[in-house]
């Protein structure tokens, strides 16, 4: 897949960006050596890339993430490893942004490197199954807060329409007008639609830039 | 029926409130209930509702008395620690008969504590503060329970003039489930008792917990407990699973119960008749289904997320008649169904139960 130096995953809170970075961090790491994947998530205490960071490791990617992550510490702090996002241009890197404005925030101070160097990937994660993300206006709402707390533009979408275990190949075909709506809006590409490998038998040929993805599980369901 | 969302429970608990309503909401953030303090900074002002973030959770409270002595439906949330901050106020709501819902995604505790989920503050919502008072408290074990008992509890509130506290804990606030928004009947109640201006047509409404004759007292007590026994025969509410043949009874509630179906279908495969009263309301407490279990099971295992609080409930409604085996994590860890597991074996062994 093509790809630039660094992809961020942004949007609104809880459209699946860090389920994204995770598989799209895998996916990487079979074409390229030196792969990392940072967690800049100082919003969301539960779930988060940092609880795949064993089994990425395991397979040889770099894991940043904040020292008080799943731990009992509830502190928005961030890491100093992650001036090597844009000091050390060896590495392919994926970033997982919070949600929301109050997400995107921690981004701001990467900011400046990252459009100096021009090789970026902004990815904005769409899901038509959120409450407050149905329509392709309330997600512009969320594009323009993003964008302003954070000073990087989008660059393109990513179609994560999904309902978590019980998504239907229909749900995925019915939110194809609503991704679409989303980049008439606002004029950006569609760059993947993503779905869980369940059901992308029932849609392959039939969805654009399908990316395939593993759901992550836990004990309680 | 309308299409699905998906949503983390946190904010599923906060459109419900908007269904049933409510359009007062009064919080602090703290993790892991913030989403829904964040969800109704987002909503509310679109629904010309009020949305105010107070200087702090004994304020919170005050607010919420103060518009449900006007007659409003109001609500706050917090998490364990934030809802200790609160302890007056719930005393001073069951003191004036005023209704209430009230959150609290537990963590773990005591003290600050840590961040992930827990049900160790079973006592302190089951028992409240100071005073005699009861609160119903509800315990939902999935994101669509927990849309369902917040329409619920809203009605319940308002029903019997009191607080309805729904019991999550920090997973259940954080998980995204599908849920489906189709409102339930909302049902409302007239409120002539409420302070909301007398028109010149009726004397004043006095709303107020203080009275200095002990007579007086006495007799607002025992007016407030006819009340509550009618709540302990009417609004009982419990989930039995599997239990037709069981010789061994789980008994547990919000997230651990989600862990215990597991752990049963696990022992059922082993040949173990595992069954469960899943208690949906924690007050009123389900005595009697558990009664009547005990004259049926061979021993009873109770799990939950704390060092064993549920299990004293268990043991006074079931009379000690058969051995109550204790399963706990605490601190932040969800028993796993290997623990659950472990604790069904053994109330086979102790109770004489076929393997």
């Amino acid at each position: 897949m093509e790809h630039k130096r660094i992809t961020l995953f942004a949007g609104h809170y809880g459209s699946g960006k860090t389920n994204i970075a995770v598989n799209y961090t895998l996916a990487l790491k079979k074409q390229r050596d030196m792969v990392m994947l940072a967690d800049l998530d100082i919003v969301n205490p539960y779930y988060r890339a940092k609880d795949s960071a064993e089994a990425l490791e395991d397979r040889g990617i770099r894991v940043i993430s904040s020292f008080f992550a799943n731990s009992n510490v509830d502190l928005p702090a961030l890491p100093q490893d992650i001036y090597a996002i844009t000091d050390d241009k060896r590495w392919t890197c994926v970033l997982d942004v919070g949600g929301d404005d109050r997400g995107a925030l921690a981004l701001g101070r990467l900011v400046p490197a990252i459009r100096e160097e021009n090789d970026y990937e902004m990815l904005l994660v769409v899901n038509r199954f959120r409450p407050l993300t149905r329509d392709a206006q309330s997600v512009m709402e969320v594009v323009s807060e993003i964008e302003s707390a954070c000073r990087l533009p989008f660059t393109g979408i990513v179609n994560n329409s999904n309902l978590g275990a019980e998504t239907t190949a229909e749900d995925v075909l019915g939110s194809l007008a609503y991704a679409g709506e989303v980049s008439r809006l606002s004029g950006l590409p569609i760059r993947m639609t993503t779905v869980e490998e369940r059901i992308l038998p029932a849609l392959q040929g039939k969805v654009p830039d399908l990316f395939p993805m593993k759901l992550q599980k836990r004990p309680t369901e | 029926m309308a299409e699905k969302v998906l949503m983390k429970g946190n904010e599923a608990i906060a459109e419900a409130a908007l269904m049933a309503g409510c359009r007062h909401y009064f919080g602090y953030p703290i993790t892991p209930q913030t989403e829904l303090t964040a969800y109704m900074a987002k909503r509310l002002p679109k629904m010309d509702g009020v949305f105010l973030q107070a200087e702090s959770e004994l304020a919170a409270i005050n607010m919420v008395i103060g518009v449900s002595a006007a007659g409003k439906r109001a609500m706050t949330s917090s998490s364990s620690p934030g809802i200790s901050l609160k302890g007056e106020g719930l005393s001073y709501l069951a003191g004036c008969d005023l209704p209430a819902f009230v959150v609290n995604v537990q963590r773990g505790g005591p003290g600050l504590g840590g961040i992930q989920p827990s049900q160790s503050d079973y006592f302190q919502a089951t028992r409240g503060t100071h005073g005699d008072y009861r609160t119903i408290v509800l315990a939902p074990d999935s994101v669509q329970e927990m849309v369902s008992l917040t329409i619920k509890g809203f009605e319940l509130a308002d029903k019997y003039r009191m607080t309805a506290m729904l019991l999550a804990d920090g997973t259940l606030g954080q998980m995204m489930e599908p849920v489906s928004l189709d409102a339930d009947e909302i049902v409302t109640f007239e409120k002539p008792w409420a302070a909301c201006g007398t028109g010149m047509k009726r004397p004043n409404n006095i709303i107020n917990s203080l009275s200095l004759i002990p007579e007086e007292l006495e007799q607002w007590n025992l007016t407030r407990f006819k009340r509550y026994d009618i709540v302990e025969q009417n609004e009982v509410m419990y989930e039995e699973y599997m239990m037709e043949d069981a010789e061994i009874c789980l008994v547990s509630f919000g997230i651990t119960a989600r862990v215990s179906k597991n752990a049963i279908a696990e022992a059922r495969a082993k040949g173990i008749k595992a069954g469960m009263i899943r208690p949906i309301t924690l007050w009123p407490f389900p005595k009697k289904p558990l009664l009547a279990a005990a004259q049926t099971v061979k021993a009873f295992v109770t799990v939950e997320m704390n060092m064993g609080q549920m299990i004293e409930d268990v043991e006074l409604a079931t009379r000690c008649l058969k051995p109550v085996i204790s399963c706990t994590r605490c601190g932040g860890v969800i028993p796993s169904p290997d623990d659950v597991m472990a604790a069904i074996d053994k109330a086979c062994e102790i109770g004489g139960a076929a393997k």
